[in-house]
């Protein structure tokens, strides 16, 4: 109990300090070397001027930021129906009543062709083709059915996730549960799910990040949403930098995102360890 | 020490006849009869593997049965197609492994089976649910989270959960295997416990000086038969079956007798 640190604690700090003067040099030289060469490439001149042109991109950037209003709409509403959907495709993989075989047989169906399909020809093939099937003209609305693709698409995958997490449930909780007189469905809303979801929750925010990006495939469609906006831009001024100026605005919205996901796997993983070893 | 107790013509709680399970090409249990009479505690000795396990999972028609009768109290409950439920709320199990709830609270463990099942209004749930926490002496530990606590802990609140079901018959399923050995006796006492309200019991186990204590009757199953059944004295002190004096033989060699 003396003020002295141990032995084990001053070759720990020695370590950490020699550590963060390694990290700190060797950043310093790589971020020095791409400063110093990229500038002496032959092209650069060109590239700065067409990606990076300061004027350019304080014109388009409010314009850019409205027209990404309508991505973050759309996944906001879409995200909901992803969950509720993908939810019911899961559980109806689990039934074991023969009655239902056709619900299940569905949902084998719905995750196999809908996770095949690249979700960009999903937005073209229900896009165009649903609004063809003579809609009345509020139903064509192609926000409409960019939507429901990505939902149809996304649910496919977060379908599976569920699915992998009601599986990692171990089979004697389950028992625990029957044992007590509960029936399988109050067992699968009390027990296997909220244990299932505490388990899958990384997965979901990977997938969750994934969509965030996704959602500018609608803008294939019609909808002027930040990536149609960029392209609009880009046509008006002849150069890049409004694709660039979206990027860094994704980046805004992911970056987050992915941090929290990390975050969540983290904790996750730290939780798991430590009743391991309790 | 109560001898056997089957009175002639009281109809016993549970009775097995020709009780058959497989799995795959695997016999586990291959004909068993026993017959349970209300207030006593038969206890199921035998090496792993002889189906002790398999067969109180039977009884709570946790795995369907191949063949054979399961009567409780004159309905035959391995009969294929019944709806397991309302038999399975009478009959209470306790696992080795405890399978307690991770995500819910000590008391939330307890009280969820007479909340969904019983239909009890949340707060009598509660209140029943601290009630038998306090008769195991857990009352402290009803917010905690079941990897808070120690390994008897944990156990007691899963015996607790069982109760929580007011159940007639309690199943136990080597219930202090994964416990370390300074934590065994405080799941014993709860045993004491039951037996002497008049728990009618089923209970396999490794714990041979504790089986002598407590039992009505001993069963050794050997390869899914019960090969010889008795009083305790009987069966630990003058065992006929030769299979049975080398598994007890066993037991004293590794000093567990």
């Amino acid at each position: 109990m003396s003020d002295r640190p141990s032995r084990r604690e001053r070759y720990e700090r020695a370590r950490r300090r020699r550590s963060v003067v390694i990290a700190t040099v060797s950043t310093i030289v790589v971020v020095a070397a791409l400063v110093i060469l990229i500038p002496l490439t032959p092209g650069w001149e060109r590239v700065r001027q067409a990606f990076f042109d300061g004027d350019v991109f304080v014109d388009t950037f409010p314009g850019l930021l409205e027209a990404f209003w309508l991505d973050v709409q759309i996944l906001l509403w879409s995200t909901p129906f992803i969950l509720i959907v993908s939810l019911l495709v899961a559980l109806a993989r689990n039934t074991r009543s023969p009655a239902l075989f056709p619900l299940r047989a569905f949902a084998v169906i719905y995750t196999d062709v809908l996770r095949g399909i690249p979700v960009i020809l999903l937005v073209f093939l229900i896009g165009f083709g649903v609004p063809a099937l003579g809609l009345s003209r509020e139903w064509s609305n192609p926000l409409i059915w960019g939507s429901v693709t990505l939902v149809l698409s996304y649910s496919a995958y977060t379908a599976e996730i569920i699915r992998a997490g009601i599986d990692a449930v171990h089979e004697s909780q389950r028992a625990g549960a029957r044992s007590l007189g509960m029936t399988s469905s109050q067992t699968m809303r009390s027990i296997v799910l909220p244990q299932a979801f505490r388990k899958i929750v990384p997965p979901l925010m990977n997938t969750f990040v994934s969509l965030q990006k996704d959602v500018a495939l609608v803008s294939l469609i019609g909808p002027v949403e930040i990536l149609r906006q960029a392209g609009i831009d880009k046509a008006t001024y002849a150069n890049f930098t409004p694709y660039v100026a979206a990027s860094l605005i994704f980046l805004a919205l992911t970056i987050p995102c992915t941090r929290l996901a990390d975050w969540a796997l983290a904790r996750q993983r730290a939780r798991t360890g430590a009743t391991t070893i309790a | 020490m109560t001898e056997s107790t089957t009175t002639p013509g009281a109809a016993p709680k549970i009775s097995m006849r020709g009780v058959r399970k497989s799995f795959g090409s695997t016999v586990v249990l291959d004909g068993i009869d026993l017959d349970v009479t209300e207030g006593d505690v038969i206890t199921l000795i035998g090496a792993s593997g002889s189906g002790k396990s398999t067969l109180l999972r039977c009884v709570n028609l946790l795995e369907p049965t191949d063949d054979g009768q399961i009567i409780l109290d004159g309905v035959d409950i391995a009969e294929p197609g019944l709806d397991p439920d309302p038999i399975r709320r009478r009959i209470g199990m306790v696992f080795q492994s405890f399978n307690l709830f991770p995500h819910m609270s000590v008391i939330d463990n307890v009280a969820i089976g007479p909340r969904k099942v019983l239909k009890t209004d949340k707060s009598d749930a509660r209140r029943e649910g601290l009630a038998m926490l306090t008769r195991l002496g857990l009352a402290e530990r009803a917010d905690a989270y079941p990897d808070q606590l120690s390994g008897g802990q944990q156990q007691r609140v899963a015996i607790a959960r069982s109760l929580a079901m007011n159940p007639e018959v309690m199943l136990l399923d080597e219930i202090t295997s994964a416990l370390d050995p300074e934590l065994v006796g405080e799941v014993l006492d709860v045993v004491r416990g039951l037996k002497a309200d008049g728990m009618t019991m089923l209970f396999a186990t490794h714990e041979m000086a504790f089986a002598r204590e407590i039992s009505d009757r001993v069963c050794f199953l050997h390869q899914g038969r019960i090969l010889e059944e008795g009083p305790p004295s009987q069966i630990f002190e003058s065992p006929t079956e030769p299979r049975t004096q080398a598994f007890l033989q066993r037991v004293i060699d590794a000093g567990r007798l």
